[in-house]
């Protein structure tokens, strides 16, 4: 706890907007409350979330240090922050950044944050947001005065709320776009923030704006709420208009949903009243219990979206006028317009890049993959491209000064976790390239391959199963050294790599996405990652990737080798990696890297994780004994699951989608029968037995349940089951299939949970 | 001229050739290192975890998380060196916060220097020593900031040194922390810095009473003092 924690109210005083200061205040009284045990945890849980505060790995209080499992001796004993969360456990703290937008006071005031109360790291997450890590609770609400004397706000950065409000960081000076969507998503968020009919959800809801439809900038196929700047002519007018293509229900998460088009043409002044209606209906018919069927893309699938739509115009024609449904545009649009510090210019010429140096080459690298040319001629954008999303304190302030040094200060977080410098006179660009490399932050590859996205996983996600941000440093450690000597379609390939099944890393969208997993080998644990192929990250997050084959961890730079390797090889002229995935399909693939499946006998290195030398397993792992190959009955029938998936996926492929609706079901009920061998060896193979014994033995008495997910993926198997027999189209068999991978991952964590004997 | 009261004090303690490391120096056996101290629990604070960002240029480098303190072996600036940054509160005096902070970070570099794992790769200068006030609104960088505590890390350089020659600059930068440079006139070992820290409080903090503007409380053992405060956090 900082010794300065009770001096920022005073000294801060008169320089936070009034609701801010009273919501801090609150916040810091709850705090006192729950030290005093007047507040209960759980609502003192959803409170902090509600500002931001997360928590952390291990703030259950225990650690494995490898060899055994430690309890952390905290001095706050056992006041806790939520339930089963010591308060002296560091956290989480979550920053908003509405658009993306900041100006170079904020990067200071994120610098000294960084600095004070994390670990020197800012981090930016994949919707614009910063993160701060290792942040004690007591600091917090010093913390949250400093972000908002600088007109920042934590609030509903985390909890069932509405999250940041993101959008196309070339949003206004993009070539390509209809129109500039940043006013619109500054007062949406304004609109929403705190907003009472938002109050209510059972889960998150994630906004996001595009100005086109084309490019990935926004994202807004994987969004609760996707906003598309559009454009038509008024049949009787003649005039044109601008507007908005809505769509409602994407998201990522354990089964992506692709968003939903609600309205082809909304009008700006439409844009808050609709927003305000959909979140009335989200919060009078979404789920409540049971959370994760919690968010809008489940109601929308339940409802349908012919119904949904019903429900919101309903509520929209109810709703009482609200003038600030247009005063917030206009205001923002007079608060967000922008203009350029510098008067246009030309880039530099040949001569004048040759002169710079040793690093001409360099240079010229950068320019090509960094900078981009504005629609406001003699301007570009500059990409400054984060390793891993993360910034140290002095880069902040340098960013700063070079931003108030060649802009006005224009500049935005990206969802691919790096920062873009608007405004910027091509005449300024060596100038400007100097300046970032002399602080470390002129590295060229943005938004090429080099430029991986990751979650924080296992460093520091309660929920992580293997380390994403380790896997990534190694991928770019490995990439950066040969990926301009790559071909040029390998080199604009994108890797995203999440740390568990919740895809805050989006590997969904990438061509070559990873997420954490575990399998139990030879009866040890072993960090895995599923490798999810042939996503599209244009057009919005366009279609999502399919996963093809769970790989140890330490294989996965082959894994990314071979397939880049064949690509170049082996793509016609002019194939996206997408449709080469394609085209080779599942079967092919698979074989591809069937011998990258099982870690090399004896090579114990395959039992811990990249960048933690500790064993991945919290048991009694032996020594010596990794190598061994024999096979649990439990193993063979978890095995024969993933085969019948495999199949189903060859049939979607081949468009049998009933087929592969019955055998993603089938699949199901074989990981379920693996399971309950276990305990009943003479289970037939019927599905209604074998259902009813999994209830039995593993969903009633919670042994399935992840410590997290609790007893979400059994359900898929209930659902599935209560659905047998009806008829399956494309779509229903692709959710079906992604919800069977999930089953059959958490029956082998339920496995090694149960840190079963081999029995063979 | 008033008191400033220290919290959060940083130690770094810089290594030979410490500007020369960028990029060329393996320090992945740090981790394993760092992970068996969490092991061990052997030091004074609770250990939590190991954080890596070299991919950051010039950054944090090799975190070991702790609750009371952080430890690193940290290339902020482009200067290697083994970093203590104390983050729970301490009771006493500022000398003895300076001391604490000193000793942790001489203890840290001590058993990075013996570990055969990291095949004396991370060797302390001798000389070289930068100290942070990891606290803006108690320890602002402002002239009358660096004015107020002149004499107190005059008088801590005293005690450390051992009452040999040395120099001392501050940082200029208002927006960064309150920083120092200490150079000795000659290369000390590790060892030699802890005898004269220890020396100096078994003699009473002559040094520091003799010179600084707090004081300190005769016959006062500041590891006993720090032992209960940590749990006072």
């Amino acid at each position: 706890m900082k010794a300065s924690n009770p001096l920022w109210k005073e000294e801060l005083a008169g320089q936070i907007a009034e609701n801010l200061s009273r919501e801090i205040d609150a916040f810091e009284t709850d705090i006192a409350l729950r030290k005093q045990g007047k507040l209960d945890e759980r609502l003192f849980a959803e409170t902090r979330l509600r500002r931001g505060a997360y928590g952390q790995r291990y703030d259950n209080g225990q650690r494995s240090d490898g060899q055994k499992v430690q309890r952390l001796n905290f001095p706050s004993g056992d006041l806790t922050k939520g339930p089963n969360t010591v308060w002296d456990a560091p956290g989480m703290q979550r920053i908003k950044i509405p658009a993306g937008g900041l100006n170079a006071a904020q990067l200071e005031t994120m610098a000294e944050l960084a600095e004070e109360y994390s670990d020197g790291i800012a981090h930016v997450t994949t919707r614009q947001d910063f993160q701060l890590h290792y942040v004690n609770i007591d600091d917090t609400p010093a913390l949250m005065r400093r972000l908002a004397a600088a007109s920042v706000t934590t609030r509903e950065a985390c909890g069932n709320s509405v999250r940041n409000v993101t959008a196309c960081p070339y949003a206004g000076v993009c070539q390509d776009e209809a129109f500039d969507v940043t006013p619109y998503s500054r007062a949406l968020a304004k609109f929403l923030l705190g907003h009472p009919d938002c109050q209510n959800f059972g889960r998150k809801f994630k906004p996001a704006f595009s100005g086109c439809a084309q490019h990935a900038c926004g994202l807004t196929s994987l969004h609760d709420l996707g906003l598309i700047a559009a454009k038509r002519v008024n049949t009787e007018t003649g005039r044109e208009e601008i507007g908005f293509e809505m769509y409602v229900g994407g998201g990522l998460g354990a089964v992506p949903y692709q968003a939903k088009l609600f309205d082809a043409f909304v009008p700006p002044e439409e844009l808050l009243p609709l927003a305000q209606a959909i979140a009335r209906v989200f919060a009078r018919h979404g789920e409540k219990k049971n959370r994760n069927r919690a968010r809008i893309k489940f109601l929308i699938q339940d409802l349908g979206i012919e119904k949904f739509r019903e429900l919101v115009l309903a509520e929209r024609k109810i709703l009482p006028f609200d003038p600030r449904w247009t005063e917030y545009i206009k205001e923002a649009q007079a608060e967000f317009a922008e203009t350029p510090l510098k008067p246009s210019g030309e880039l530099p010429s040949l001569v004048a890049i040759e002169g710079l140096n040793g690093n001409s080459d360099k240079f010229k690298k950068w320019l090509k993959f960094n900078t981009r040319p504005q629609r406001q001629l003699g301007y570009v954008t500059v990409t400054v491209a984060l390793p891993l999303g993360d910034i140290t304190a002095n880069q902040l302030r340098s960013l700063a000064d070079i931003v108030r040094r060649f802009t006005k200060e224009t500049i935005r977080t990206t969802v691919e976790q790096n920062f873009v410098i608007r405004w910027v006179s091509k005449s300024d660009v060596r100038e400007l390239f100097s300046a970032l490399q002399a602080v470390g932050l002129g590295d060229p590859g943005a938004g090429a391959l080099v430029d991986i996205t990751s979650c924080p996983g296992t460093d520091t996600c309660k929920l992580g199963i293997s380390s994403s941000r380790g896997l990534a440093a190694e991928l770019r450690k490995r990439v950066s050294e040969k990926s301009f000597q790559q071909d040029e379609a390998v080199q604009n390939l994108h890797i995203k790599i999440s740390g568990c099944f919740n895809s805050c890393g989006q590997h969904h969208t990438a061509d070559l996405g990873f997420y954490g997993v575990s399998r139990k080998i030879a009866g040890y644990a072993v960090p895995h990652f599923q490798v999810v192929l042939g996503g599209e990250w244009e057009h919005n997050a366009g279609s999502y990737g399919l996963p093809v084959v769970a790989i140890p961890s330490k294989s996965i730079p082959q894994v990314v080798t071979r397939l880049t390797d064949r690509y170049v090889a082996g793509r016609n002229t002019g194939e996206s990696f997408k449709d080469f995935i394609k085209r080779l399909g599942k079967v092919e693939l698979k074989k591809m890297l069937e011998d990258l499946t099982k870690p090399p006998a004896a090579d114990r290195s395959y039992f811990s994780d990249w960048g933690d030398p500790r064993e991945y397993t919290l048991g009694d792992m032996g020594v010596g004994e990794c190598a061994g190959e024999v096979v649990s009955s439990v193993e063979f029938g978890l095995a024969s699951a993933e085969r019948e998936l495999f199949e189903a996926q060859v049939a979607h492929e081949s468009g049998q989608a009933e087929a592969a609706g019955e055998k993603a079901y089938q699949a199901m009920l074989n990981a379920a029968k693996a399971l309950v061998e276990l305990e009943y060896s003479d289970v037939s193979s019927d599905p209604e037995q074998v259902v009813s014994e999994f209830r039995a033995r593993y969903f009633d008495t919670q042994k399935f349940f992840d410590p997290f997910a609790g007893g979400k993926f059994a359900n898929y198997l209930f659902d599935a089951h209560r659905k047998a027999g009806q008829a399956h189209t494309s779509e229903s068999s692709r959710y079906l299939m992604d919800e069977a991978q999930l089953f059959i991952d958490a029956a082998h964590s339920c496995y090694n949970r149960l840190g079963t004997l081999v029995t063979v | 001229m008033h008191t400033i009261n220290l919290q959060h004090v940083n130690v770094k303690l810089l290594l030979k050739d410490s500007d020369s490391h960028d990029h060329t120096l393996d320090l992945d056996p740090v981790i394993p290192v760092f992970h068996g101290w969490i092991q061990e629990q052997s030091l004074d604070e609770l250990l939590l975890d190991v954080a890596d960002y070299r991919h950051v240029q010039s950054g944090p480098g090799i975190l070991l998380i702790g609750h009371e303190a952080d430890y690193s072996v940290d290339n902020t600036d482009n200067r290697l060196g083994v970093r203590y940054n104390r983050k729970a509160l301490l009771d006493g005096n500022n000398q003895q916060r300076l001391a604490q902070a000193a000793q942790a970070a001489l203890t840290a570099a001590q058993r990075l220097q013996e570990d055969t794992r990291l095949d004396g790769k991370l060797y302390f200068s001798g000389q070289d020593i930068e100290i942070f006030v990891n606290d803006r609104l108690l320890a602002p960088n402002t002239p009358a900031t660096r004015d107020a505590l002149n004499t107190e890390f005059q008088a801590f350089s005293e005690r450390l040194f051992g009452g040999n020659e040395y120099s001392l600059s501050f940082g200029s930068d208002p927006r960064r922390l309150l920083a120092v440079s200490l150079k000795a006139s000659r290369a000390f070992t590790v060892g030699e810095l802890l005898e004269n820290l220890r020396s100096a409080t078994v003699a009473n903090d002559v040094g520091a009473a003799k010179h600084g503007p707090s004081g300190v409380v005769p016959d006062y053992d500041w590891r006993e003092e720090l032992n209960g405060a940590q749990g006072a956090d």
